[in-house]
């Protein structure tokens, strides 16, 4: 099961993954990443310190935005990924669309970077 | 069959030593009667006669005893019948006896001592005959609700009163009064306890209980007649003192007593009876109904006569003067109407509708904590209304599955039509139609289940179909694959392909998702791999056609990962593209080493445009005999066990540097066995594929 949370915080959304993200628990993902997209910010920061784990279909879900993003002109960044969260994004070859960091810090920055 | 036959010849026996007893006493008696008035020694002892009466009672007793049916197979009023035919056929003969001696007068024949011993013969044998017919009947009535304690005391009953058979004996005739007396009180007492036994009359219609008063007066009277008749006759005939025995005995009394009890016990009770036997026999419909209803789904109905069965029962069973069911059968609505028209219905539903929300009329029955139940509980109660036609209206809710499904309403003309018990039974059989439209429904649903497992059965051959049954064999390299669905159908893929003589096409594919959504999209993998294999493309030209082939057929959340080898047995190269898949391992038998092969790449479907080509690499490299190709989808490096841990990409080579001497079949076994081991034989939540080329 996972527990995603979303805060929205000025300009930026700041999205919690807690849990593991499959088949079945990928819909709260989408609805957290959709509401994000949709609201009024440029800036989407997803937490996942504590996704220990993530499917194809959660996959899935974080390609489906890459697009829209783009057109949108939001950026989505990717932080406090544990290293076997990242290799899964790795292998995929989807590290090299989504923008993955280490620490909230280089997140935050690396969103300004628009 | 033995003892149907052991049955009869009872019967016969019985019957035959019934007619000796009989013909012997007549015969002794008369000679004794004969030797006495014309003063000659007879030579017969008076003993003997009673040995004749007392086969002669005993035969009959016998004989009644086996003949007479049970009353479970025979019904009532026969078995009474049988008793007043008897009755009837004494009487008659008694009758015509006294017609007889009507029309002789004043003849000397009418004063000769023995054709009136002989009549009287003739009389106490039919007289006998007919209260133990009687008897036999009775025990039957009796015994038609038996227990263990009721049996016993009826046995104790029957086995006393036939050895009272054996007090004829008694010579002393002074003091057998007070002998008498003593075994007659005990059995008498015996047979009023038995006497009450009655239960048989609940089980008589209002006709049966009718007809069963008329008979059972007739033999009523019969017995009294009879009775009446012979003691005169003994009291007449005094000079004539065998004769008394035959009736004057504790035999005769005791069964004669308790007949007569017994038809006089049964009267009366049908004659109370008869005014609730309405009540019982609406009882036993409303159970025939109720038993209709339960087995309703069982007995091909179908919902709707379900609720026909309903309103035609509960109208009845509160003999209702009209009455509609408003339910919704299978997303239907649907009116079932008695005894009036739709018409009307829509007109009473609307006045009934306004004068549901005046809540002083809802809620017939007191309940004390009416006020912590919210509307949706009241709405699931009956209620009673009325209307200025109909002056009781009772409402009833349909509720199936906790939703109300429709409502019951019975109409009354007369005011306070509905009492508790009605209301009771109405509500009882309602909830037994919601069941039965309950199972109705779950069935359906076990049907359309069922139907789904037979299209996955039919989409988990399909799928099978797509991966190629045998793989290729070829002097070169040998292949070994195996493939497992986590449910019916999945999306892990793999295939093969000969160009020429010495170049082969391999792809594992792996579609995101897992299941029917999975399947399809590893169908239109096929198709693709099919289309564009035979054009021997290079490896990312393959997967760029691939990716915009693919790209507009998934869905937006869908995406392929996949690996694609070029074998060529005559350069002895591989050339290889990864599109987001599992790296595969390469094991090299010169360096007895296994690695994974990290090159770039993109899953199909990520990027729908001609950007995907940028991500996209292709590496080629030579083999050598002995070395080993891996490839596998994620099911198999991210299985888990029981603590969480996952298979992973250290173990998988592990396996294959351990077994890497071994053929690519026996290699493939292995890993599969090492997996399942580490896994604990648990079912795996993922597809897992995994495909083994070793070169020879």
């Amino acid at each position: 099961m996972v527990d995603v949370r979303t805060d929205f915080e000025g300009d930026s959304c700041l999205i919690t993954i807690n849990g593991e993200v499959d088949a079945s628990s990928s819909i709260y993902l989408d609805e957290a990443l959709e509401k994000a997209v949709n609201a009024d910010v440029t800036k989407i920061l997803v937490d996942c310190q504590n996704l220990n784990y993530i499917s194809s279909a959660g996959l899935g879900v974080f390609m489906s935005y890459i697009q829209e993003l783009e057109a949108k002109n939001k950026k989505m960044v990717l932080y406090h990924m544990s290293a076997k969260v990242y290799k899964v994004f790795e292998i995929l070859g989807l590290h090299q669309l989504l923008t993955i960091v280490e620490t909230e810090e280089q997140a935050k920055t690396g969103a300004d970077e628009i | 069959m033995v003892r149907l036959g052991f049955h009869r010849n009872v019967i016969r026996l019985s019957l035959l030593l019934g007619i000796i007893g009989w013909v012997g006493l007549v015969t002794i008696n008369l000679l004794i009667q004969f030797a006495r008035t014309h003063d000659l020694p007879s030579g017969f002892k008076p003993e003997l006669a009673l040995v004749f009466l007392c086969l002669y009672l005993l035969s009959v007793s016998v004989y009644y005893r086996f003949i007479t049916g049970r009353a479970e197979r025979v019904n009532f009023i026969d078995l009474l019948w049988r008793v007043f035919a008897t009755g009837l056929l004494a009487t008659i003969v008694s009758l015509a006896i006294y017609l007889f001696y009507l029309l002789l007068g004043n003849s000397p024949l009418a004063s000769k001592v023995l054709l009136l011993s002989f009549f009287f013969h003739v009389r106490f044998g039919l007289f006998a005959a007919f209260i133990i017919s009687t008897f036999m009947v009775w025990k039957q009535l009796i015994l038609y609700q038996k227990s263990k304690r009721l049996i016993l005391l009826w046995q104790i009953f029957e086995y006393s009163l036939l050895a009272s058979i054996a007090f004829v004996f008694l010579p002393d005739r002074q003091g057998v009064d007070a002998i008498l007396l003593t075994i007659l009180i005990p059995l008498f007492v015996l047979g009023i306890i038995l006497s009450v036994n009655l239960k048989w009359v609940a089980y008589l219609d209002f006709r049966q209980k009718w007809k069963s008063i008329s008979i059972m007066l007739a033999i009523a009277v019969f017995i009294i007649y009879y009775t009446l008749e012979l003691y005169n006759e003994v009291v007449a005939l005094e000079d004539l003192p065998e004769l008394a025995v035959l009736v004057v005995n504790p035999f005769i009394f005791a069964t004669l007593g308790f007949t007569l009890v017994y038809s006089i016990f049964s009267l009366l009770v049908i004659i109370f009876n008869l005014p609730t036997s309405s009540v019982f026999e609406q009882k036993l419909e409303e159970i025939i109904n109720f038993q209709r209803l339960s087995q309703s789904s069982q007995s091909g109905y179908d919902i709707s006569q379900v609720y026909d069965i309903l309103l035609e029962s509960a109208a009845k069973a509160v003999s209702a003067d009209a009455g509609w069911i408003e339910a919704t059968t299978n997303g239907t609505p649907q009116l079932l109407t008695k005894s009036m028209t739709k018409e009307r219905v829509e007109i009473f539903k609307k006045r009934l509708q306004a004068n549901t929300e005046q809540p002083e009329i809802i809620n017939p029955l007191p309940r004390p904590r009416l006020q912590r139940q919210d509307y949706e509980q009241r709405q699931r109660r009956h209620r009673i209304l009325k209307l200025p036609e109909y002056r009781s209206v009772l409402w009833i809710p349909l509720v199936v599955k906790n939703n109300i499904n429709g409502t019951l309403v019975l109409l009354k003309e007369v005011s306070d039509g509905f009492n508790k018990e009605m209301v009771s039974i109405i509500t009882t059989f309602a909830s037994q139609a919601s069941i039965s439209v309950e199972n109705f429904q779950l069935m359906n649903e076990t049907l359309v289940n069922e139907r789904y497992q037979e299209e996955l059965k039919i989409a988990n051959r399909v799928h099978r179909s797509l991966l190629p049954n045998k793989p290729i064999t070829n002097e070169a390299f040998d292949i070994a694959a195996f493939s497992e669905a986590a449910d019916q159908v999945g999306g892990d893929y793999y295939d093969q392909y000969q160009i020429n003589e010495q170049k082969f096409i391999i792809i594992i594919g792996d579609v995101s998702g897992k299941g029917t959504s999975a399947a399809f999209n590893m169908s239109q993998m096929k198709g693709v791999f099919h289309s564009l294999a035979p054009l021997d493309l290079a490896p990312d030209t393959f997967l760029a056609y691939a990716n915009s082939a693919l790209g507009r057929c998934m869905e937006k959340t869908s995406f392929i990962t996949a690996s694609f080898f070029v074998v060529n047995t005559q350069k002895k190269t591989i050339s290889f593209a990864r599109a987001g898949h599992t790296p595969t391992l390469y094991y090299s038998r010169r360096k007895q080493q296994a690695c994974y092969l990290e090159i770039r790449g993109l899953g199909l479907g990520i990027i729908r445009n001609e950007k995907f080509n940028q991500y996209i690499e292709v590496s080629e490299q030579q083999y050598e005999s002995g070395d080993i190709i891996v490839l596998y989808t994620d099911g198999i490096t991210e299985a888990t066990n029981q603590q969480g841990e996952e298979f992973g990409f250290d173990r998988l080579r592990e396996v294959v540097i351990n077994h890497a001497q071994e053929s690519s079949k026996i290699l493939q076994k292995k890993l599969i066995e090492e997996l399942y081991e580490f896994c604990n034989h648990e079912p795996l939540n993922d597809d897992y594929t995994a495909l083994i080329i070793k070169f020879t």
